[in-house]
């Protein structure tokens, strides 16, 4: 299934100043690369091109179009093009693209739906979600979807290593007078054994710039692989350690000052004026401005900033906002449900008339409340804007976008507008598309004649995020004589992304999902697994209820349900394996099962949980067996997938954000507490790879995670969680014998 | 008023009450240091002040005066902070990595105090967030610290 692919589309390579070769993967080469050559030229006196270059020095610079967030992508895109090129791995290096178009990774995407090129048949289809998002991120340099490795990797990494590869074997072959099929390359270097021959890379990358590689180039077998598939040690980890990595925080230049904001607690309000008499005279301050939304102090020092900002009498326009309260925002979720005018999300068979042939009808519903990022590092960036040329500084999971955004906002043209990255301190999402805190530091460059390193305070990044959505999601299916689920209904509030989020791999014909949008009023975001992190929790819990209501082993049921989906089937087997499922376990202890496929890589999960005397659950272990198809850094997908699981237990055991009189009610850690190392359980996982396409590993861990854990609640307690967070529930609750004994 | 960071004598002119944290980062311009919320909840501002862990955020500049403060950035302050350094990168501990300055102050305050800390005294010492959920990797690397690795 070689993929087709128009020949002089994809890839082009030029020769670099002072000898070298560069080598891009670009739909339009003939325009971009000219652009990218200047910009980078500009930087560092070298010449770059969107994906890699070979100096006479040996070494390979890979240009990485993503943004670093500790998902590994700085090293695992950079593997995966060494692979092909049979590069030495100690000569390879990593640089950062910056925010031009000229990097941007929605190059295939544009490609393939232009028709530019044909869609590789690795991405055909209908169920190909990968190549849906593509074309969502046409024109964005998206770190986010899961999609560094799968689609940048896999398109656009390979190829170019391999068409490296083939040129520098021609270059060898016309310079030594030898055949090309006789000479051999590895770890950086070409020889030719009948002759004696060899040359390093870097000495040939120059002649190699003169030849056309071909469209379509073999890739490597897996069985031939020496990089992708180890794990590396990462790029980014040793100044992480000795504090020299640089995050938007951290940002120092000549002249620079700090700024803090306040902005209207409730969502959309602005303030109606606000008195400065009081903090003008405070030592170190500067400035008091008005941005949009709220208030900002900038000063010398951030700490005085904070204490002045604090100290500011403000009155607020609140606006409508204010009338909105997390019970007003559920009962309207109800109600839209209620009314019946949904939309279809998927729809197979007739689950509607399966369920009037039933046996029997289970019905449940679940809720889960709004969540934040909290990310370590609050929301911050540094701009400078001087004689029309605005500058940011921050870590941004789409750089190209928050310029593009910048200029808007900005009233400035694009090329007017310079990105620079900074490490990011945690993504999750909330670093992507969402920039209200982009927008406020424009508005304070805009009035202040100095770089101004604007930072949230953390009550300020936690009521004023975009959240995951609250939800309210109602649960039917029937079930046959025998207990097995012949019809599936979900019907749920508010959907957003990613479009395949409810689907179910279990082999229920008559099935389908119906939703309203709508009814939610406070600023939505996405979240590490988006719409999966709920759609896991609804799912996985409905189904453990049905295999209960079957009065049947929750493995079993599913096992039997996924007799046509053998990889899911495998994965689910192995974590129920790992966990020891079905041997004894100490009194007041359960174990849950659960299973979610997101961004590509399905996931399985055991927790094993223990009920404390506070009536808190405590998660012991968790067990979590994954297929992400192709694994390129091992270590670094564990390191993914063990996180994923912290993130959903927080989430599962204490994550709720409440609204009141449209405010957020939870300010700090304090009141949004987080799993911290005590109370983080030992994880194992166990990477499945089938060789199918490669699937995400940044988001796919944590769907998965909350049901685990609410079904080992049950197993342990009885007591069966339909809302969030387990924190509001007491589980020494009595409950009824008849659910009890099902456990 | 004089404190001593990194072994560098500095001299600062700033409000008693400032704290630690804003100290360092602002005034000396010492960075490695992180905000993560204000409240010595989280952990990101943890330095060592006399050698022993503090959060630096709620710690007022006028209680450290002429103490020794220590900051990820004292690369040579100990073989004890060296071989904690090492492990967080045997242990390929980082994600983001921005609590880990303040994880890897805590685990060093810990070992200078208890050479070979068992899973509950770490479970009691090292109370910092780490949002990307890298504790499992943090215990694992402390106890290889510990054992010299």
């Amino acid at each position: 299934m070689a993929p087709a692919i128009s020949r002089r589309g994809f890839i082009v390579g030029g020769t670099l100043v002072g000898g070298g070769l560069v080598l891009g993967f670009a739909l339009r080469p003939w325009s971009n690369l000219p652009a990218a050559r200047a910009l980078v030229t500009a930087n560092g006196g070298t010449l770059l091109t969107t994906w890699v270059k070979i100096t006479p020095d040996n070494l390979v610079t890979v240009i990485v179009p993503h943004s670093e967030m500790g998902q590994g992508v700085h090293t695992a895109l950079p593997m995966m093009l060494a692979e092909e090129l049979d590069a030495d791995w100690s000569l390879v290096r990593m640089e950062q693209a910056p925010a031009d178009p000229a990097f941007a990774n929605g190059g295939l995407a544009r490609g393939y739906l232009r028709g530019d090129a044909s869609i590789p048949a690795l991405l055909a289809g209908p169920s190909d979600f990968a190549f849906r998002k593509i074309a969502e991120f046409m024109n964005l340099q998206i770190t986010g979807g899961s999609l560094s490795v799968r689609a940048t990797g896999v398109d656009g990494m390979r190829r170019t290593g391999a068409a490296a590869r083939w040129m520098l074997i021609q270059a060898a072959a016309a310079e030594w007078g030898v055949p090309a099929v006789e000479i051999t390359a590895e770890k950086s270097q070409l020889a030719h054994a009948p002759s004696g021959r060899s040359a390093t890379y870097g000495e040939l990358a120059t002649h190699a710039a003169d030849f056309d590689p071909p469209g379509e180039l073999p890739l490597k077998p897996r069985e031939a692989y020496t990089i992708v598939g180890t794990s590396k040690p990462r790029f980014d980890i040793p100044e992480k350690v000795v504090g020299q990595a640089r995050y938007g925080v951290d940002v120092l230049l000549d002249g620079m000052l700090y700024a803090a904001v306040r902005s209207c607690p409730v969502f959309g309000g602005s303030p109606a004026s606000f008195d400065t008499v009081a903090v003008a005279n405070r030592r170190g301050v500067k400035k008091v401005v008005a941005i949009p939304g709220g208030v900002a102090v900038v000063a010398d020092n951030w700490w005085r900033a904070k204490q002045a900002v604090d100290a500011l009498e403000i009155t607020w326009q609140e606006g409508d906002g204010a009338q909105h309260s997390s019970e007003s925002i559920y009962a309207g979720m109800e109600q839209a449900l209620d009314a019946g005018k949904l939309e279809q999300d998927y729809g197979f068979g007739d689950a509607d008339q399966a369920l009037r042939g039933a046996v029997q009808v289970v019905e449940r519903s679940y809720r889960v409340p709004y969540l934040a990022h909290a990310t370590m590092e609050p929301m911050s960036c540094t701009a400078y804007l001087k004689d029309g040329e605005l500058q940011i500084w921050g870590g941004f999971q789409d750089g190209l976008g928050a310029r593009s955004f910048a200029a808007k906002s900005a009233g400035l043209a694009f090329e007017n507008v310079t990105l620079h990255h900074t490490a990011m301190g945690g993504g999750f999402g909330r670093r992507g598309s969402t920039l209200n805190f982009l927008e406020q530091a424009i508005a304070i460059a805009k009035q202040v004649d100095a770089p101004v390193n604007m930072l949230w305070s953390r009550e300020e990044d936690m009521t004023h995020d975009n959240y995951r959505q609250a939800s309210v999601a109602r649960m039917k299916a029937g079930l046959d004589a025998n207990g097995r689920a012949i019809a599936w209904l979900q019907e749920f509030t508010e959907k957003h992304d990613p479009e395949d989020a409810t689907w179910i791999a279990y082999g229920i014909a008559d099935r389908a999902a119906r939703y309203v949008n709508g009814t939610d009023p406070i600023p939505f975001g996405p979240w590490r697994s988006v719409d999966n992190s709920h759609h896991g929790f609804f799912i996985e819990s409905f189904v453990d209820e049905l295999a209960y209501a079957a009065k049947r082993d929750p493995y079993e049921y599913r096992r039997e349900l996924l007799a046509n989906a053998p990889r899911h089937r495998l994965v689910l087997d192995a974590a129920a394996s790992m966990s020891g499922w079905g041997t004894p376990l100490p009194k007041g202890r359960g174990r849950g099962i659960s299973l979610k496929e997101s961004f590509g890589t399905i996931v399985a999960q055991v927790a094993e949980v223990s009920i404390g005397d506070d009536g808190q659950a405590r998660v012991e272990r968790v067990f979590c067996a994954a297929d992400p198809g192709e694994v390129v850094h091992p270590d670094g997908f564990t390191a993914q997938i063990e996180g994923g699981i912290i993130y959903g237990l927080t989430a599962a055991l204490y994550g709720e954000i409440t609204i009141e009189n449209g405010r957020v009610v939870e300010k700090n850690f304090g009141d949004y507490p987080m799993v911290r190392l005590a109370d983080a359980p030992k994880i194992e996982v166990r990477i499945l790879p089938s060789g199918a396409r490669t699937g995400g590993a940044g988001e796919p861990g944590t769907p998965p995670t909350v049901a685990a854990l609410a079904n080992a609640v049950f197993a342990a307690t009885g007591v069966r969680i339909r809302s969030l967070p387990l924190r509001r529930h007491d589980l020494r609750a009595p409950v009824e014998a008849e659910e009890r004994k099902l456990g | 008023m004089q404190i001593t960071v990194n072994g560098n004598l500095i001299e600062l002119d700033v409000e008693p009450d400032m704290p630690l944290l804003w100290a360092l980062r602002d005034e000396i311009g010492v960075t490695g240091t992180k905000y993560g919320c204000g409240v010595a909840y989280c952990g990101a501002c943890t330095v060592l002040v006399d050698d022993k862990p503090v959060r630096s955020c709620v710690m007022p500049i006028s209680a450290v005066e002429g103490k020794t403060i220590t900051t990820i950035e004292g690369w040579n302050h100990s073989d004890t902070m060296a071989r904690v350094q090492a492990a967080w990168v045997a242990h390929q501990v980082p994600q983001c990595g921005y609590c880990q300055p303040g994880q890897i102050m805590a685990a060093v305050g810990l070992l200078l105090e208890t050479n070979d800390p068992t899973d509950a005294e770490i479970d009691a010492a090292i109370t910092n967030v780490c949002r990307c959920g890298t504790y499992t990797r943090i215990r694992a690397a402390i106890h290889a610290a510990a054992k010299g690795a």
